[in-house]
């Protein structure tokens, strides 16, 4: 297979001009408008914003050994300067990036390598790209849960480092690992959720219901423990938790991970309604190429921390030729820009 | 107004998250109210003990009975600000172990919100356990709190725990700051003020650098205000300098703590020290 191109990052034209009706919240105990539908918003810094802009980010980890590792290293580094007359002193640069390891010292990797797209309102913008390669990185930096060592953020114009405050309430995210206090119920922790954002208890009670009704979760699952409750069925949960709070950007990192094909299609369709009735955006990271395809307006490949690809999955499927002559599918095309294998573990990021 | 009325809203989700959680776990909170009460019965016998162990009638029994109440008032004093700087300081070890860290950290709440919430139960915590102990103290010994001055010594503990808010939530900073031994760093911290602040003897017997290190920590105040009241019945009146200085190192130490922990919190996410789960 060969790229042949990879250059339209315009929005779709199935994603324009789907505004519907605006979502009820009841924050803080009064029914408001919530800010998610296009040019409609007063809690959004700029109407004309896109859902988000990430401009040339960077974010590098920088691992250093152990305090005792340290010294060995510098016990043998002194060792080895002198029994050497090389006379430069020197004893190497710093840390390399990349994962390589620099002089003993600090080992640097390179997550995200200036990353730069921006998404339209009300679109589902599909991210893959091999394990490690900076996906949940990217995530979490939008999350406001790590700091970019470069470049800038920005959420509905909100920048995600200067007003993260305005960017929480924006958003939400389902990651892979659902995290939950195990020993509540789900209620307990949905309960919890909707405190820390503002949704009235009643209303969250009852909507809570909903969604997991919606879900296919059963009604007695709402009071058993989280920790007697498959990983299936603790996604969902997960999921349910995210939409409870309407966010106006809807981050999903794998986040139908170990569903079975039917709960997997119950998610799919809930995301494309929660698109389609609230306009929500959505950023969705997975290993599932099929549900890239079916879901994504666009999609973005990274590897190594860099955007290698980006445009609508026809687009991609363009950019590639299989060998035999068949149409490629999207997996084809993330072989064949990624050079990898896929697989369906975890994500092993630093 | 809005606002702070819907952090202050806010903050009452890790109070009841915080009791859902004590419900859930109350085959663990037996277990460690069994254990806290055997080690303050432990002590506290140590002055019924006194005489046979130096085998002559040293102490008259009025005095044994004031060393009753001395060590009962230490240990009792002790548990409520342990309890308090626990509970608070593990507000992050404890997400840490759930994994649900990264969800409270994006959640759209201020940090001061989030340890408001955290401080008002383990206040109510913290009262609830020592109300338990001392019921047992009192069943098991005849303690003479006849001259006790209640309202004097409650203002001190209420006042006093302001303090220990405050560097609770400086220790907070350590589970954030070494994901995999931060919690047990918080232990350091507490072993250290135990020692320090005249928990079971008075500051003006330990030895020199000790007590010279007693005369920073607020605890040490606490228990001396504490035993004050309830032992020679001080009245409000004649504490009110040791609360203005206790309200002093509050109002101090808690804008400190949260300062620190601020630090700590950009420094987990620069270094992506959230994610860890320790």
């Amino acid at each position: 297979m060969t790229v042949t191109s990879q250059t339209d990052t315009q929005a779709p034209e199935t994603m324009i001009g789907q505004l519907n009706e605006p979502m009820e919240a009841h924050v803080n105990g009064q029914v408001t408008v919530a800010a998610r539908s296009r040019g409609s918003s007063s809690a959004v810094a700029d109407d004309h914003a896109p859902a988000l802009e990430v401009q040339g980010v960077t974010k590098v980890f920088v691992k250093s050994p152990g305090l005792l590792a340290r010294i060995r290293r510098r016990a043998r580094s002194n060792g080895a300067s002198a029994s050497q007359t090389n006379g430069t002193g020197k004893t190497g640069g710093a840390g390399a990036t990349n994962g390589a390891l620099g002089n003993g010292d600090a080992k640097r990797v390179v997550a995200v390598d200036n990353v730069s797209i921006t998404v339209e309102r009300g679109e589902i913008f599909g991210l893959l790209g091999p394990n490690g390669t900076g996906k949940s990185t990217l995530i979490r930096l939008i999350s406001t849960l790590l700091l970019p060592d470069d470049g800038r953020i920005c959420v509905f114009g909100y920048d995600v480092v200067r007003e993260d405050a305005q960017v929480k309430r924006l958003i939400n995210r389902v990651s892979v690992e659902a995290s939950f206090f195990k020993k509540l119920t789900p209620m307990e922790n949905l309960m919890y959720a909707a405190r820390l954002y503002g949704v009235d208890a009643r209303h969250a009670r009852e909507e809570s219901m909903r969604i997991m009704k919606r879900l296919g979760l059963e009604e007695r699952s709402a009071s058993e423990p989280m920790e007697d409750m498959s990983r299936g069925m603790q996604q969902k949960v997960a999921i349910a938790r995210a939409f409870l709070t309407s966010p106006s950007m809807l981050l999903l990192d794998e986040p139908t991970t170990g569903l079975d094909p039917h709960s997997k299609r119950a998610v799919q369709a809930f995301v494309r309604d929660i698109r389609r009735e609230h306009d929500t955006t959505v950023l969705l990271t997975t290993h599932d190429m099929y549900e890239a395809d079916v879901m994504c307006d666009r999609i973005a490949i990274i590897d190594k921390g860099r955007i290698v690809a980006l445009d609508t999955p026809t687009g991609l499927k363009g950019q590639v030729r299989t060998d035999d002559g068949r149409e490629p599918s999207l997996e084809d095309v993330f072989l064949e820009l990624t050079g990898r294998e896929l697989k369906n573990d975890e994500e092993a990021e630093s | 107004m809005t606002t702070t009325a819907g952090e202050l809203r806010a903050s009452y989700a890790f109070v009841e998250r915080n009791i859902n959680l004590v419900k859930r776990y109350w085959g663990w909170e037996i277990v460690w109210i069994a254990y806290t009460i055997a080690n303050s019965l432990a002590v506290v016998l140590i002055a019924r003990g006194v005489n046979s162990a130096v085998q002559e009638d040293a102490l008259t029994q009025a005095n044994i009975d004031k060393l009753v109440l001395f060590l009962a008032i230490g240990a009792l004093v002790w548990h409520y600000l342990a309890v308090v700087f626990e509970v608070v300081s593990e507000m992050i070890s404890w997400e840490r172990w759930e994994g649900t860290i990264e969800y409270t950290f994006m959640a759209p709440v201020r940090r001061s919100t989030h340890m408001i919430g955290t401080t008002l139960f383990s206040l109510v915590y913290g009262m609830v356990h020592t109300v338990v102990i001392l019921l047992v103290i009192v069943l098991v010994f005849d303690l003479d709190m006849s001259r006790a001055n209640f309202p004097a010594a409650a203002a001190v503990l209420a006042v006093g725990s302001l303090s220990l808010v405050g560097i609770g939530i400086m220790g907070a900073v350590l589970p954030l700051l070494y994901p995999e031994r931060g919690a047990q760093m918080t232990h350091v911290v507490q072993a250290g003020m135990v020692l320090i602040s005249g928990v079971y003897i008075s500051p003006a017997e330990m030895p020199e650098p000790l007590h010279t290190l007693s005369k920073i920590s607020p605890a040490t105040y606490v228990l001396a205000g504490i035993r004050s009241a309830l032992m020679e019945g001080t009245g409000l009146t004649e504490l009110w300098p040791l609360l203005v200085g206790l309200l002093a190192a509050g109002l101090v130490l808690i804008p400190v703590g949260v300062h620190v922990f601020g630090w700590g919190e950009r420094y987990a996410k620069r270094t992506g020290r959230l994610k860890r789960s320790g």
